[in-house]
């Protein structure tokens, strides 16, 4: 990549913060926000073995005794006082929720990784060479589309799970989740990045590329490709939220997150069998951690579309 | 002449304000149209041309917006009316002819709707009139069995028979004022000629006052009656379209002539003018064109921008060329 | 001098059909597109031919055709004697390619906007794994610019100066034929005259050979040695440029000449021309042009005139004479 080198400049960094897309952040007071609320979540989930204050999957330190603490009350039996409370087996709920996000958060990330790559590659291929090769590629992408995506999640979810031996299935399980969440939500990135590069691929420095003997998958890579981006980061952050919410709902179901390894969806299903019971706090919290999180990422990525469009500018 | 202006700009000021600024794509441009002229908006793109069209008939896009200065429709303030007020008036008194004639129709709608529905919302007749009145408006433009024609949809029609559509439609409400918003530019050069010559018949036969922007001096040549040149949002020349094209004023206009290779004919080099035209975030003190101008001064570039009422009408230049643009012979 | 570009009865068919499925469901024909027709001209070395004509012509289709973006149908174009769409050498293939540029009319969609411009104008020769160093900035102040523009994005220039970054990406293989296709009709009339005037300077100075393709009469006027007028993908007229403008001999090129602006032609009122190009799916028959014709007799209509040649003109017309 020697023809791409850049070279630093001192004023580079006041360039940046004035440039539009610094300052269409700055001045917009939803994406500052909403870009804080993330970095704290992901920073939470991140070092929440340095920040919990319990680690609720180490039975070491559970005691049974503290189950049920309501939030910011001290325990009846023990004395103890948890910031959110506690759920049936003492574990702190704070706890569990910086624990949950990072399971989620990983499995988000990871599924939005797999489905870019996967979408970007083969959306490039089908509007760049066009033909039979596009016919196959959309008519798949098609076909994926008429089943909901957490349908088509599950269904590879449960292939995954039947293929795997049964001692590794505990182990095996948030892997499985990211490959059935990956594939279900490739289509998008597939269908946006083919329509651009059939855009791209007329105008004439494609053209310009293509006389001087460019091989195919050179201009693909490096004059296509950083072309249709744009819209493919708005995807991946609105993409991200959707993923977050399909692996809770996953976890919901009972056939995502395995209870040892609990993200926000299976903390969403522990606590709803509590919620008429009077121990609200042990649903509330996660959800609305949940509900956070993904309106955050959400509103973000809104940003992101209109700070990227050039016709909004 | 002594009946009062169709049209009169006075002092007009567009402003968009931006987070660097507040940009003047129009700043300061008078002018008049009377009933039956053409007269011809030029400059290069970016010179304000079009925004003025759309500052006059109110359809500036925001956050740009009319700062200062008045447009008076027959001698009637209307710079300042508000959203529905002006939309009537732009049907019924000033019509608009864009570059492309898809965009200004509705792909949904016949032709035959169109024309009707803004007859019947602008004169007080009944539908079947409003339909006769459709047929009879296709026929005066040109279109060969209009009664036929009447009910295809645009995508129907090739590009110039489009146009023509859109002409219709922008005189079916008999307006006394046309803007035309380089109604040529996107139609083959065979197509352009009828266009102009249906522009020309138009105006003369109704009386209508056309404001007609293009960026092709040759286009102007032919149908204006009057030129306006424009550059960098003010109005660097104005007057008789014989008298800008061969004796200009302003050493802008008198480049602008002579790079075209028209005026060159034979195999020497083109005159050129050196640079570009600024951007309007970055426009020069003094008159807009003096770091380009072979004959600045001093006074050109220090003192405010020369303005047409400040240097005699016609040229808005401190010095403008006296002679033939072809000797260039300075005074 | 000898001819440097030779094209044979070029034809180039487009299929516009719908969809397979839509074909069977409407019960439509296939819809095929003749968009060049038995094209045959040749350019000589060192010198401008223009490729005139209106939309639908077919004058883009030829210049695709003949850098290689486009395959041709039938008949064939020999660049230094090479055939390309059918040469088997991949050494004589390359280089040739190297040997022939183009230059796009949109500057704003022919330079990527995420490379910077020293890559950009290298490219070239950085696909070929020649040696860049330098390269860009020494072409850069060729074509009017400086040096220190090497290192920044297409967007921070204006339209006529991406068209000279365009002009310095097409030296830079140090071709010895461009083809310009419609170079300046994007750009403003004092910029155009910049860009015309670059590109006569840099003809002289590399011996260039120009294919030069516009639907602007006044600057092929200014630019070619020798133009060829096209009309629904066949060649009408061929001729000098001082022949063609000073005795056109088709109807067509008549017209074409009566309906262009003219800036010493204040009011004029002249019969603008007759009708609008024909659908280039079911052109006419026989001459193509008889629809719109004023002189067109009943034998036009039935038989397509074949070229003739009258004095320095070629041209496709029964009448002409």
């Amino acid at each position: 990549m020697a023809e791409l080198s850049t070279e630093a400049s001192p004023s580079r960094l006041r360039q940046a913060w004035n440039s539009d897309f610094i300052w269409s952040f700055r001045h917009s007071p939803v994406a500052v926000v909403s870009f804080f609320i993330v970095l704290l979540m992901m920073l939470g989930a991140l070092f929440a073995p340095l920040i919990a204050p319990h680690n609720p999957f180490n039975p070491a330190t559970l005691n049974l005794m503290n189950g049920f603490t309501p939030p910011g009350q001290a325990n009846q039996f023990t004395g103890e006082s948890f910031l959110l409370g506690t759920d049936d087996q003492g574990r702190d709920v704070f706890s569990t929720i910086l624990y949950g996000m990072r399971i989620s958060l990983f499995v988000g990330l990871s599924a939005v990784l797999l489905a870019m790559v996967l979408g970007v590659t083969l959306g490039l291929m089908a509007g760049y060479v066009g033909g039979w090769t596009e016919t196959i590629i959309m008519r798949i992408a098609d076909v994926q589309l008429t089943f909901p995506a957490i349908l088509v999640a599950m269904l590879i979810f449960g292939i995954a799970k039947g293929i795997t031996p049964p001692e590794y299935r505990n182990e095996m399980a948030i892997w499985v989740l990211i490959l059935a969440i990956g594939l279900s939500d490739w289509v998008q990135f597939a269908r946006v990045v083919r329509g651009a590069t059939l855009v791209e691929k007329n105008k004439e420095y494609v053209q310009a590329a293509r006389l001087i003997g460019r091989k195919r998958y050179t201009i693909m890579l490096r004059h296509i490709l950083p072309n249709v981006l744009n819209p493919v980061l708005v995807i991946a952050t609105i993409s991200l939220a959707l993923a977050i919410i399909a692996e809770a709902t996953l976890s919901f179901l009972g056939v995502g997150a395995p209870p040892t390894k609990p993200s926000l969806g299976t903390l969403i299903r522990i606590g709803q069998e509590f919620m008429f019971s009077g121990e609200w706090w042990i649903l509330f919290f996660p959800a609305m951690t949940l509900l956070a999180l993904a309106l955050s990422i959400n509103l973000l990525g809104d940003w992101l579309r209109d700070a990227l469009n050039p016709r909004l500018r | 002449m002594t009946e009062s202006p169709v049209l009169s700009v006075r002092d007009l000021v567009v402003e968009i304000p931006t987070r660097h600024g507040i940009l003047r794509p129009v700043d300061g441009v008078s002018y008049d149209i009377h009933a039956g002229e053409i007269l011809g908006v030029v400059g290069e793109s970016g010179a304000g041309k079009s925004m003025t069209g759309n500052a006059v008939i109110g359809l500036l896009d925001p956050p740009a917006r009319i700062a200062s200065g008045a447009v008076l429709l027959s001698g009637q303030p209307i710079h300042a009316l508000n959203g529905e007020t002006l939309r009537r008036l732009r049907g019924k008194r000033m019509g608009m002819i864009f570059q492309d004639p898809l965009t200004s129709l509705n792909p949904l709608l016949t032709i035959g709707d169109q024309l009707a529905e803004t007859i019947l919302e602008h004169l007080d007749v009944a539908p079947s009139e409003a339909r006769r009145r459709a047929i009879a408006a296709l026929e005066e433009v040109g279109i060969p069995a209009a009664a036929q024609r009447i009910g295809s949809y645009p995508h129907e029609f090739s590009g110039g028979m489009r146009q023509r559509v859109v002409i219709a439609l922008a005189l079916c409400a008999e307006p006394d004022l046309i803007i035309a918003d380089e109604p040529t530019t996107a139609l083959d050069v065979s197509v352009q000629a009828q266009i102009i010559a249906l522009l020309k018949r138009l105006c003369r036969d109704r009386g209508v006052a056309v404001m007609l922007v293009t960026h092709d001096m040759g286009v102007i040549a032919e149908a204006a009656d009057r030129v306006a040149v424009m550059y960098a949002g003010r109005l660097a020349e104005l007057g008789p379209v014989r008298e800008v094209i061969t004796q200009a004023r302003h050493p802008y206009t008198a480049g602008l002539m002579a790079s075209t290779p028209l005026a060159s004919q034979g195999r020497m080099r083109l005159r050129q003018i050196p640079g570009a035209m600024p951007g309007l975030d970055a426009l020069p003190a003094g008159c807009a064109f003096s770091p380009r101008c072979e004959y600045a001064q001093d006074r050109c570039r220090q003192d405010p921008g020369p303005t047409l009422s400040a240097c005699g009408g016609r040229a808005a230049c401190w010095f403008p060329l006296v002679t033939d643009t072809k000797q260039e012979v300075r005074a | 001098m000898s001819a440097i570009i030779k094209v044979d009865r070029l034809t180039r068919i487009f299929d516009v059909s719908k969809p397979w499925l839509n074909r069977v469901i409407e019960r439509l024909p296939r819809a095929l597109l003749t968009a060049v027709s038995e094209v045959s001209f040749e350019v000589e070395e060192n010198s401008v031919y223009a490729l005139v004509g209106e939309s639908g012509s077919g004058k883009s289709t030829i210049g695709k055709i003949i850098v290689g973006l486009v395959s041709p149908s039938g008949g064939k174009v020999e660049i230094e004697g090479v055939d390309l769409a059918s040469e088997k050498d991949p050494g004589r293939i390359d280089s040739v390619r190297a040997d022939i540029q183009m230059i796009f009319q949109d500057p704003y969609a022919s330079l990527n906007p995420r490379w910077r411009v020293r890559n950009i104008i290298a490219e070239p020769v950085a696909a070929r794994g020649g040696n860049t160093e330098g390269l860009a900035e020494r072409l850069l102040e060729q074509v009017g610019l400086s040096a220190a523009d090497a290192g920044k994005y297409p967007h921070e220039f204006s339209g006529g100066q991406r068209q000279r970054i365009c002009i310095a990406r097409a030296l830079s293989s140090e071709p010895k034929i461009i083809v310009c296709d419609e170079p300046t009709s994007a750009l403003d009339v004092s910029v155009q005259s910049q860009v015309l005037n670059l590109m006569s300077d840099l003809r002289e100075e590399f011996g260039l050979t120009y294919l030069f393709i516009s639907h602007d009469l006044t600057v092929v006027r200014h630019m070619a040695d020798k133009v060829g007028v096209l009309y629904l993908g066949r060649l009408v007229e061929e001729a000098p440029r001082d022949a063609l403008f000073g005795d056109p001999k088709h109807p067509y090129t008549r017209m074409l000449f009566d309906a262009a602006p003219r800036m010493d032609a204040f009011g004029r009122d002249i019969e603008p021309p007759r009708g609008e190009i024909p659908d280039a799916i079911n052109p006419p028959s026989g001459c193509a042009f008889h629809p719109r014709c004023p002189l067109a007799v009943a034998r036009c209509s039935r038989e397509r005139p074949e070229m003739r040649q009258l004095g320095q003109t070629r041209v496709a017309c029964h009448l002409a004479e």
